[in-house]
């Protein structure tokens, strides 16, 4: 069954997470992309400060629709994980504990988890929708001038997610894949 | 000759959009229903299960299926017996993209200068448009909404005649298997063999228009559809990717004669939010 959890995240917590383990989050998140990613690590790269704190944070890899009037987003599912592979590992360093996407990570990113104690989510691609109800409120926090690629807090209620990568080395799509593969039928 | 103002397929070109991002096709969604009844991995029937449940608060809500409301890529199938009048075709149907997803609050996902500044187009456009001149005095519309998901785990091989259908077959299940879990599983697996590289292209493509659980017209063909999607199921790979024994919604493979030196296998990938709506005007 799955489990809540709060936001910001502990080490203890990331601790206590294993791949497979299904969570309901409730708490604040960043959303961030691909050019927004950029950004940070180019400022990262230049020894500048980052317009958000990122310790004991989870990025939540989206670029939503625009919400109609009286909306708080629009559809708001994950987007492909591995185009952040790149900078993630230096958002880990800065005590970046959660990242949530879509689809799998390279190995520096793995390796990342483990010496920084963070863990990698995903959340249903292409379920949008219903992931938009779990979000509560959405302000835009930095570079609004990139649009759905901005970085926005979002407050969450029981978003649901799984835990893809944990901080032991743990990978559900290796493991979920090979209990149900038949070589037989290859 | 019948006349046929462009204007008309600006607006039918915006519905389309819209209809296709906020409801799921019919042949998805009982797709949906049976594969929870035969999935193996509870984690698998929980993302099936999340998928019906989203495609209907899309429905009810209005909220597209998926933030990811992709490029537009069009079809067109106009009779040789139609004029086409008040305007530019193209311009027409870029219109219609601008208007539907502006209007209809889709995300805009285009962006100029691909390798260098990436400019976001603002409006969605341009469409990705495909025309195909046809008898008749209608013109048919499909609006296929492409996520970048997807598409981009998609692949062409330009293998040698050699290969033969085992390589064929190889190359389309390598391609799933090298996707995993980005392309959003269970996926529809569009292939085209034969042709030439752009055509091999297209009509993997086009394949994935067809209706979920239909049966290839060509016996050989259906065949080979069967055989493509047990080795593709039997990956693995799952509802999201999460491990389950449901990794494909179903496999269409169109064909052409092929260059004697040829014998190209393209593979498009769909994700599950399997998005197209057609009018004919």
């Amino acid at each position: 069954m799955e489990r809540v959890i709060t936001t910001p995240l502990t080490d203890e917590l990331v601790a206590g997470l294993h791949a497979g383990d299904r969570l309901l989050i409730t708490g604040k998140i960043y959303t961030g992309r691909d050019a927004a990613h950029k950004r940070l690590v180019e400022l990262i790269d230049k020894g500048e400060p980052l317009p958000i704190d990122l310790r004991g944070q989870v990025i939540y890899f989206v670029g939503p629709t625009p919400p109609k009037p009286g909306e708080v987003i629009g559809s708001a599912g994950p987007t492909t994980s591995g185009r952040m592979d790149a900078y993630s590992p230096k958002l880990t360093a800065l005590g970046l504990k959660g990242m949530i996407g879509k689809g799998s990570r390279n190995e520096a990113v793995k390796e990342a988890l483990k010496r920084d104690k963070a863990v990698y989510l995903a959340a249903t691609g292409g379920a949008g929708a219903l992931l938009a109800q779990r979000i509560v409120s959405a302000r835009v926090v930095a570079y609004e001038d990139l649009g759905p690629e901005a970085i926005r807090e979002l407050e969450v209620k029981e978003f649901p997610v799984v835990v893809i990568n944990d901080m032991y080395g743990g990978d559900l799509y290796v493991e979920g894949r090979r209990k149900y593969e038949r070589k037989g039928d290859s | 000759m019948r006349e046929l103002d462009v204007a008309r397929l600006t607006e039918v070109v915006a519905k389309l959009a819209v209809d296709a991002c906020n409801y799921l096709g019919d042949d998805v969604v009982a797709f949906f229903e049976q594969a929870i009844a035969r999935e193996e991995s509870e984690t698998g029937r929980d993302v099936l299960a999340q998928l019906l449940e989203n495609a209907d608060l899309a429905k009810d809500s209005g909220r597209p299926l998926c933030q990811d409301t992709g490029l537009a890529v069009v079809f067109l199938e106009i009779g040789q017996d139609v004029h086409l009048v008040g305007g530019d075709l193209e311009a027409a149907v870029n219109e219609g993209v601008r208007v539907g997803y502006v209007e209809g609050y889709l995300r805009k996902s285009a962006v100029a200068d691909p390798i260098g500044e990436r400019k976001n187009t603002a409006d969605n456009t341009p469409a990705m448009l495909h025309t195909r001149i046809v008898p008749g005095d209608k013109v048919r519309v499909v609006v296929a909404p492409k996520g970048g998901g997807a598409e981009n785990m998609s692949a062409i091989g330009m293998l040698k005649p050699a290969q033969g259908r085992q390589g064929a077959i190889d190359f389309v299940v390598d391609t799933v298997s090298k996707a995993g879990p980005n392309p959003c599983p269970p996926i529809i697996v569009g292939v085209g063999l034969g042709g030439t590289f752009e055509k091999a292209a297209y009509m993997a493509k086009h394949a994935l228009l067809r209706e979920v659980g239909s049966t290839n017209p060509e016996p050989r063909l259906a065949e080979l559809e069967d055989e493509l999607e047990e080795r593709c199921n039997a990956l693995g790979i799952g509802p999201a990717g999460l491990g389950g024994t449901v990794t494909v919604i179903d496999v269409f493979v169109e064909e052409l004669p092929a260059h004697i030196a040829s014998m190209p296998v393209a593979v498009n990938i769909q994700c599950h939010s399997a998005r197209h709506k057609e009018a004919v005007l």
